[in-house]
């Protein structure tokens, strides 16, 4: 049998190949392992995806020059990518240690969660790097049927049931929309690699045909990273799902959904940019109003943070257009690398604050309202300080991350010619600070009744202090990671 | 030894963590074990306030017993709420040496500095130390960068070396205050913004260290926090200081928007008359409000009135911060930008009127004053009024000059009006003392020598420095500036010599208990006292005018870091003349002074016949000076009052009916809008999917349309 492409190309999916082994490894493993020693098999994730870290740089230097496409196109890998990569793997690593005791401790099995988990980053790592339509749509099938299961993982629990129920018909659908408009576009331009159907888009007229297609593209994108009006399923989700899937959702799948909404619209469809940046300028003012007025009310956390994260989508999404509308005097495209920026920040930031719920969990599930922050200051000062910088860096108040990032994205919106966006972005980030107080404000200000329902859970404090730590160096020292974004653009 | 530069604030800045954090959780403990004893002693008190009351409880315990600090028996350590012996010795260890680190790692910088400088007739260039790049944004970046020449290297000198002195008196002085980790942590955070203030090589790290100084005076103005004078001290220092960072600020974006640039090689562009002609500010515009910073740091008319009510703050505080480095920060940011202060002539002149004007206006008002620290902090604000008197009329040395004396003398006083004080129970009223010379030998005669000093008797240090501010006004042909100054150093003499001649000499005043409790203070407070009296006998003679046959080292160091402005060359006859004016008025000050407060007949109530006629022959101006020529009032009924009815009538007026109204229509809107969500957020998943579906028309209809 001959191989149709030249053997060295494994060399670039080298990290997904290992970690794809490694997942199947432990979901075996997991069958022999028992309950309460299930520790192992997590730390066991943990180094599977360091391995998978490590070997991004072995394989980009192995496979030969950046940017590298490989099986004919399907995959490239690039410093976007390798952006992208990382920052996945980072996010599935802290997932894992959230959940260590949050399983442990549980009466479900861990084997198949932390392999499904795995399986996901697998898919996510295939997402970054992926330039045809084809490998992109399965490598985001891969990652959202892991997802569908880990959010009804813990199965006996109604909330978590019916999060997944709900996440897979509306992702099911939401596929069945991008797969439509997947194949609307193949019909207009005649290939689904995203460089051929640049090329073709640029040689051909407007066509409602081809019209439609980008728009339903667009809707599945927004759909992944739960823009609106296609996120109504965000707050449910991430209310019902256990708390460190729910951590893992507003970070691993939005991260891996932008790389591919970046490469797809920017690669792909950058010759119509004209055609779809007023459908991401209404769904991105839509977002940004809807995600941090339907936080304003909410009394549990975990829902006030899937709103939030809504209004944070509707930020980045300024980040799209502003690239939509190219460079800037100097030549330089800044839409992009303040996206990649503020997702770094967002990463930090959002994972951290659910890092501090998931230690504030008392019964492990869905009871966690703002007043079970009441008093904090006085019962874990550490632990409040903490809380109290993600929320800076979450309403983008300096010296923090969330600050860095905002500039940024606001700045490059006002430069691309989206002035009233970057206001309504400002307003909006006015109105956030109201429920992120709310948090502050039961923390420092709000006597605690009783004891404090406290989990002792080293790795986890570990993990916020890492993002801790990373939220303020970014936006202390943000001018090494503008850099290093500089230097990941797509071509 | 090759130290870089970073660790000079970095020493204290560690040392301020260490101090905080340890501080921080035996307070925390303590306040555990205070709740606990409240607990056991009220066992019926009911649950719900258990957490809040045990706590408020606690600190008052803690507080009450230091708010009543007559009862401290001889004061060597056995108030209550002292802390234990090893805890105390922790924190002092850790403020003093990580002061006196810094003060180390400064010198081995300076001294091979000051050397080369010193050998080469024109000085060498500025050393620079690029840390890293702090933030970049179109074409202006900011990089955190140390910067060692002649300006910053004689306020480091001063500033570490009076500095650790501080350090080492607080041991002694604060050994019976419970927060003596809270007072050594903020110590060594006020060394830390200081020495970044001063090594800043850019504006805006400068901004850093100076709202750093700034938060740190503001904690120990506030430091006895029970205290509502206290309090409220703390918080007029700190809104008056806004005003001038405001200023400041400001200042800062004009220089950017002038030279293009925020680092100081905007000096060697404004030596160069470098000046963005298209710039939206004037030259002019941005060095007033640069002084108007300054005027606020460094206690100007009218931003003076925070510095006397500074006071409230421990000694050592009002010694190091409140009279030695941190007011002064005004006076180095103006001879720093004094490239940009020459091109603009008419903000020079201003600077040197109000330098002026607030020298003597503060000195009159310390004519009148009988708490002693009051005193000091008046005499404190008129001579930082001759530092801008030499800065306006071009002296730039020679105001930097008076600034490095200046710190040696008045942190001698400060220091030993401490000393008074603590001998004294915290009696500060000087009309309660008196006769002390003979029960606290030591602290007499180091404040006897810097009060020579202060008030300008040759050979020490004070002499040299006002004598040549004051020549330097004659020179340049300000004489009303010369006048006013000359007057001002009579006065000074004045309130010197009553302070001494109250505090030191004639019968005692106080009670016979009081009398009987008289001592000496222990050697950490001693020593420093002395090694500042040598500063303020000798550090005069580095700076000895040609006049006298010396060759004035101490300017002609500085010169290269400040602007060139024309010599204007005086007869040494003249000169001659000029010194012994000054010499005599001073004279006749001590004089004055010593008849005066003098006389036998004199009380606590009425301190002299003759200082009683003073007032009684100058009419309305003796009660008018007493209240301190009134300006407290005036800001209050020009500043403060319309404020407050703007703020009033903003308040019912504009708040109450428009705002109220556009925040209760949009919260209406936002409550519609939550129904309007909340409609398609049913949780029903159909209803998603058609939302979802709307959607998706929504976006192809508007495709298709256009």
């Amino acid at each position: 049998m001959t191989f149709p492409f030249p053997a060295s190309d494994l060399l670039v999916i080298l990290p997904e190949l290992v970690l794809t082994q490694l997942a199947l490894g432990i979901l075996l493993w997991a069958t022999v392992v028992r309950k309460g020693r299930e520790a192992t098999l997590a730390w066991v994730s943990i180094a599977s995806l360091a391995a998978a870290a490590v070997l991004i740089p072995v394989a980009a230097r192995l496979s030969g020059p950046l940017p590298r496409a490989a099986f004919g196109g399907m995959l490239t890998l690039d410093r976007f990518s390798i952006f992208f990569k990382v920052l996945v793997l980072l996010a599935t690593a802290v997932t894992i240690l959230f959940s260590l005791k949050f399983v442990g401790t549980s009466s479900y099995p861990g084997g198949e969660y932390y392999a499904l988990l795995l399986f996901s980053a697998v898919g996510m790592l295939f997402m970054a790097s992926g330039t045809h339509l084809v490998s992109i749509y399965i490598a985001l099938e891969l990652m959202a049927l892991s997802q569908y299961v880990l959010a009804g993982y813990f199965k006996r629990e109604t909330k978590s049931v019916e999060a997944a129920a709900k996440y897979f018909v509306l992702g099911a659908f939401s596929s069945g929309v991008l797969l439509y408009g997947i194949s609307l576009v193949y019909g207009a331009a005649g290939s689904l690699d995203l460089g051929d159907v640049a090329r073709s888009l640029a040689a051909t007229p407007r066509s409602s045909l081809l019209g439609v297609g980008i728009v339903l593209t667009a809707s599945g994108m927004l759909f992944k990273i739960a823009s609106a009006p296609f996120h109504v399923w965000a707050p449910d989700v991430y209310e019902g799902a256990p708390t460190p899937i729910s951590a893992f959702f507003s970070v691993g799948p939005k991260l891996a959904a932008y790389a591919i909404f970046a490469r797809i619209f920017f690669v792909g469809f950058g010759p119509r940019a004209g055609d779809w940046a007023p459908v991401l300028a209404a769904s991105a003012a839509l977002t940004m109003v809807v995600g941090n007025v339907g936080a304003l009310l909410q009394q549990n956390v975990k829902r006030m943070l899937g709103y939030s994260s809504i209004g944070h989508a509707g930020y980045a999404l300024l980040g799209l257009l502003a690239y939509a509308s190219g460079t800037d005097a100097r030549g330089e495209n800044f839409g992009l690398w303040a996206i990649l920026i503020y997702l770094a920040a967002y990463l930090l930031m959002t994972l951290g604050a659910f890092g501090l719920v998931v230690l504030l969990e008392a019964k492990g599930y869905a009871t966690e309202s703002v007043d079970d922050f009441n008093g904090l200051s006085k019962k874990n000062p550490l632990a409040a300080a903490a809380m109290l910088v993600f929320l800076l860096s979450l309403a983008g108040i300096p010296p923090t991350a969330g600050f860095v990032g905002k500039y940024f994205l606001f700045s490059a919106a006002m430069k691309a010619g989206w002035p009233s966006l970057a206001l309504l972005a400002v307003l909006m980030s006015a109105v956030s600070l109201f429920y992120y107080f709310r948090i502050a404000r039961a923390m420092y200000l709000v006597e605690g009744e009783g004891e404090l329902r406290w989990r002792e859970e080293p790795a986890v404090a570990a993990a916020v202090a890492v993002c801790v730590a990373g939220t303020l160096l970014l936006g202390i020292l943000p001018q090494p990671f503008v850099a290093l974004a500089k230097s990941c653009l797509l071509p | 030894m090759n130290v870089p530069l970073w660790t000079i604030p970095a020493l204290p800045l560690a040392g301020f963590l260490l101090n905080g954090a340890v501080a921080l959780r035996a307070g925390a403990r303590r306040a555990a074990r205070a709740s606990e004893a409240w607990r056991a002693a009220h066992p019926d008190a009911a649950h719900d306030d258990d957490h809040g009351g045990g706590d408020a409880h606690a600190a008052h315990d803690g507080h009450a017993s230091h708010g009543s600090a007559d009862d401290h028996g001889s004061g060597h350590g056995h108030g209550g709420a002292a802390l234990p012996r090893g805890q105390r010795l922790f924190h002092g260890v850790v403020g003093v040496a990580s002061c006196g680190l810094a003060a180390v790692a400064a010198f081995a910088n300076l001294v091979p500095y000051v050397k080369a400088s010193l050998a080469s007739p024109e000085g060498i260039a500025p050393v620079v130390q690029h840390a890293y790049l702090w933030m970049a944004a179109g074409g202006l970046s900011v990089d955190i960068a140390f910067r060692l020449d002649p300006l910053s290297a004689m306020m480091l000198a001063f500033v570490t070396l009076v500095g650790t002195l501080i350090h080492l008196y607080s041991v002694g002085y604060m050994q019976e205050e419970e927060g003596y980790g809270r007072f050594f942590a903020y110590l060594n955070l006020f060394m830390f913004a200081m020495l970044t203030l001063v090594l800043a090589n850019s504006l805006p790290m400068l901004f850093i260290g100076w709202e750093g100084v700034g938060l740190c005076s503001y904690l120990l103005i506030g430091y006895y926090y029970d205290k509502d004078f206290a309090v409220a001290a703390g918080k007029k220092a700190f809104v008056t200081n806004r005003v001038g960072d405001f200023g400041m600020i400001l200042g800062i974006f004009g220089i950017i928007s002038l030279f293009g640039t925020a680092d100081f090689s905007f000096l060697d562009k404004a030596r160069h008359a470098m000046v963005n002609g298209g710039s939206p500010v004037t030259v002019y515009a941005v060095c007033l409000l640069l002084f108007l910073g300054a005027c606020g740091k460094s206690a100007q008319f009218p931003l003076y009135v925070w510095l006397p009510d500074a006071m409230a703050g421990p000694t050592p505080v009002s010694a190091l911060i409140h009279a030695a480095t941190m007011v002064t920060a005004g006076v180095y940011l103006v001879a720093r930008c004094s490239a940009v202060y020459v091109l603009a002539p008419d903000a020079m002149t201003l600077v040197a009127w109000i330098g002026a004007g607030t020298a003597v206006l503060a000195a009159t008002i310390g004519l009148a004053q009988n708490d002693i620290k009051k005193v000091l902090a008046y005499s404190t604000v008129s001579q930082l009024g001759y530092m801008f008197l030499a800065c306006g009329v071009g002296a730039f040395g020679v105001g930097m000059f008076h600034v490095f004396t200046h710190a040696f003398f008045k942190a001698c006083l400060f220091l030993g009006s401490g000393s008074v004080i603590m001998a004294m129970h915290h009696e500060q009223d000087m009309r309660a003392m008196g006769g002390l010379a003979p029960k606290i030998r030591q602290t007499f005669l180091t404040m006897m020598i810097a009060t020579l000093a202060i008030s300008g008797i040759p050979p020490l240090a004070g002499f040299f420095s006002k004598d040549q501010i004051l020549g330097a006004a004659f020179a340049t042909g300000h004489t009303v500036l010369y006048v006013v100054g000359l007057g001002t150093a009579g006065l000074t003499a004045f309130y010197m010599f009553r302070l001494a001649r109250m505090t030191f000499y004639g019968p005692f005043q106080g009670t016979k208990e009081a009398e009987g409790h008289v001592h000496e203070s222990p050697a950490t407070m001693t020593v420093p006292l002395w090694v500042l009296a040598t500063g303020a006998l000798f550090a005069g003679f580095l700076g000895v005018p040609a006049a006298l046959g010396g060759r004035n080292t101490f300017v002609r160091f500085l010169e290269p870091s400040l602007a060139r402005v024309p010599e204007h060359e005086v007869p040494h006859s003249t000169e001659y003349l000029l010194m012994g004016l000054s010499v005599a008025v001073a004279l006749v000050g001590i004089g004055l002074a010593w008849r005066w407060y003098g006389q036998a007949t004199a009380t606590s109530a009425v301190p002299s016949a003759a200082a009683d006629a003073f007032y009684r022959k100058t009419g309305a101006l003796g009660p008018i000076v007493a209240n301190k020529w009134n300006v407290d009032e005036g800001i209050e009924a020009l500043v403060l009052s319309p404020f407050r009815k703007l703020g009033t009538f903003l308040w019912r007026g504009f708040d109450a009916l428009f705002i109220d109204g556009i925040v209760n229509a949009s919260a209406f809107l936002v409550e519609l809008t939550g129904d309007l969500v909340r409609f398609f957020t049913t949780g029903n998943v159909r209803n998603y999917a058609l939302a979802f579906s709307l959607g998706v028309l929504a976006f192809a209809l508007f495709v298709l349309v256009r």
